[in-house]
């Protein structure tokens, strides 16, 4: 059985006098991994903690069954990271600059300038190559940030904030190229991001860190199962007697405001929710069927009071 | 198939050997150094004046090309080690204005947009990154000095009697280790400046202003008080001192009153030390602010 992508215990991270992650314990198993929290929740830290670039104060952390503070440089051949702020060199070519980071991962200097190439072109970057990367777009440079994390073909892939900068079309393409690499199936990802939807569209695990503790961690492929489906409706006059005729109707019902969530039984159908509404003498300004969204799980995290759900 | 048509796919070749990973990034910077023409061109003539020294050798042992010149042998510089002495001289010359200009430029663009954390998210570490910047300038500064003043030793050795290599081995030595002292000095300053300035000009004028300010300095202090001690903000006398210990030299065109040698080589020291924690202050994945 192979070990956890990342796994974790009583994991502490301290940067001066401050305590930035306090005893994380978890094992992440999935195959794209969502790091989700408000500012300074920690995920960089933990990102960066992966990487090596901080000594645990206190626990210990594996990637790949390999601890970090012992083993740094072989977890690191196993890693590509994307960093949210920026990193590349103005003056170098997109190319050269790929090739380089390809290199210094080991790979050898023919293999390095063929996946550089094929690279930039996955990403979306083909026909800019040769450009410094100076010259590149904000959104552009994201790409070749991606581009030099996955040269190497990593096991495990850190994105920090990918889709920070990019257009829609820009941000879609990314989003895809994510899902396209975790389909493969040879390198799992660990997405950070404060963007609900780029975690809900890639990924099937979730750590929801909150002030350097885990708030929340679940399989979210299981949640999406598990969540049943409910009719959210917005009335626009009584909407208690709308709820009352619903109840009538042998439906779950949840009142907030003037937003109804309502757990259809069998045999009960929107049209019978029409019908009640017009009994009822309430207007139906919106109807849409959802299940619990990840900003559900999130906001439930964020209003604990413990810190956790 | 078509780059283009290649997506994201595993590697499952093999890898470099990890122990002279940092010659990569010396490779690249060799790359990026010597772009500029000007800095070719000045390379290029400071590899191009040991054919003048080599011809002075030459002349030395050629009776027809003497007779034919009509030069006095007995005139003619003496090969020993004031001329490997004057020799490396001339070429530190050219060698410090390459530093100046190459320099500044192998480390700050790599600070100036994060890319160090993303070399060492790589298996690379910081001792390496610096080694690699470091061979950059060693390797240039290399085949301005010790390369071309040993080839114009053994070029020597080759004319001149039998038993002359054997009574000048010192020479050799003195020439290895007066390049090296003077190679890791400079470069380990012009490294710091380029970690800690990021304009890259002001970065040249600092380290060059280093050589002129700290002379001017030394001069002020040991006039004052009537000392050596002051010269040790020279850097160019400090090495010169040196240099004249490694090969049997007096000093020459130095000031009468000298720091001692011992004091020249902690000088030295101090500075190289000095340079290297700046360098390590500034080389790091990430700054945490404490």
């Amino acid at each position: 059985m192979s070990p956890p992508v990342v796994a974790c215990e009583n994991l502490e991270v301290r940067l001066g006098r401050q305590l930035v992650l306090r005893g994380l314990s978890a094992e992440l198993e999935g195959r794209a991994i969502g790091l989700l929290g408000p500012n300074g929740a920690g995920k960089t830290t933990l990102l960066h903690t992966l990487l090596g670039f901080h000594r645990p104060s206190a626990g210990w952390v594996k990637v790949d069954g390999l601890d970090v503070a012992a083993d740094a440089r072989r977890v690191r051949e196993r890693i590509g990271y994307m960093p949210e702020n920026d990193g590349f060199v103005a003056a170098m070519a997109g190319i050269r600059f790929v090739r380089l980071m390809g290199e210094l991962a080991g790979l050898p200097s023919a293999a390095a300038l063929e996946r550089a190439h094929e690279a930039l072109y996955a990403v979306g970057l083909g026909e800019a190559r040769y450009r410094p990367i100076g010259s590149y777009s904000l959104g552009m440079r994201q790409q070749a940030k991606l581009a030099q994390a996955i040269v190497h073909a990593p096991k495990l892939l850190l994105l920090d904030e990918p889709t920070n900068g990019l257009d829609p079309p820009a941000r879609r393409r990314m989003l895809r190229l994510v899902r396209d690499i975790v389909e493969k199936g040879e390198t799992r990802v660990i997405l950070s991001s404060h963007l609900l939807r780029d975690v809900e569209e890639c990924c099937d695990e979730v750590l929801v860190l909150k002030e350097g503790r885990i708030a929340v961690h679940c399989d979210l492929a299981e949640e999406r199962r598990l969540n049943r489906r409910f009719l959210e409706v917005e009335a626009e006059g009584d909407a208690e007697a709308l709820a009352a005729a619903a109840t009538a109707l042998g439906c779950e019902c949840a009142l907030v405001g003037r937003r109804l969530k309502l757990v259809l039984p069998e045999g009960v159908a929107v049209r019978d929710v029409y019908q009640a509404a017009a009994r009822a003498e309430v207007e139906l300004r919106r109807l849409a069927f959802r299940r619990d969204s990840l900003e559900d799980i999130f906001l439930k995290a964020m209003e604990a009071p413990d810190g956790g759900v | 198939m078509a780059v283009f048509e290649h997506g994201h796919r595993p590697y499952a070749g093999p890898l470099r050997p990890e122990r002279w990973r940092f010659l990569i990034l010396a490779r690249y910077g060799f790359g990026e150094a010597l772009r500029p023409r000007l800095l070719l061109l000045l390379f290029g003539l400071g590899c191009l004046l040991p054919l003048g020294w080599a011809t002075i050798i030459y002349l030395r042992y050629n009776v027809t090309a003497l007779q034919a010149l009509a030069v006095d042998p007995s005139k003619l510089v003496q090969v020993d080690a004031s001329f490997f002495y004057w020799f490396l001289n001339v070429e530190s010359g050219i060698g410090v204005l390459l530093t100046a200009f190459i320099g500044p430029q192998l480390v700050s663009p790599d600070l100036a947009h994060g890319a160090i954390a993303l070399y060492l998210s790589r298996p690379f570490s910081r001792r390496e990154y610096v080694l690699g910047k470091l061979t950059v300038l060693l390797g240039l500064l290399s085949a301005l000095t010790w390369v071309p003043a040993l080839l114009l030793y053994f070029f020597q050795a080759g004319l001149a009697e039998s038993g002359w290599l054997a009574a000048n081995l010192r020479i050799a030595g003195a020439i290895l280790a007066a390049s090296l002292v003077w190679m890791l000095v400079l470069s380990l300053v012009a490294l710091a400046l380029s970690a800690w300035v990021k304009w890259r000009p002001v970065a040249g004028m600092m380290f060059l202003g280093l050589f002129v300010l700290g002379a001017a300095f030394g001069a002020v202090i040991s006039g004052t008080f009537g000392t050596g001690w002051g010269h040790v903000f020279n850097l160019g006398l400090l090495l010169r001192e040196v240099w004249s210990a490694l090969f049997g030299l007096e000093p020459f065109g130095l000031p009468q009153r000298l720091p001692p040698l011992w004091a020249a080589w902690t000088a030295l020291a101090a500075i190289a030390g000095a340079a290297l924690l700046l360098l390590a202050r500034r080389v790091r994945a990430i700054e945490v602010v404490r």
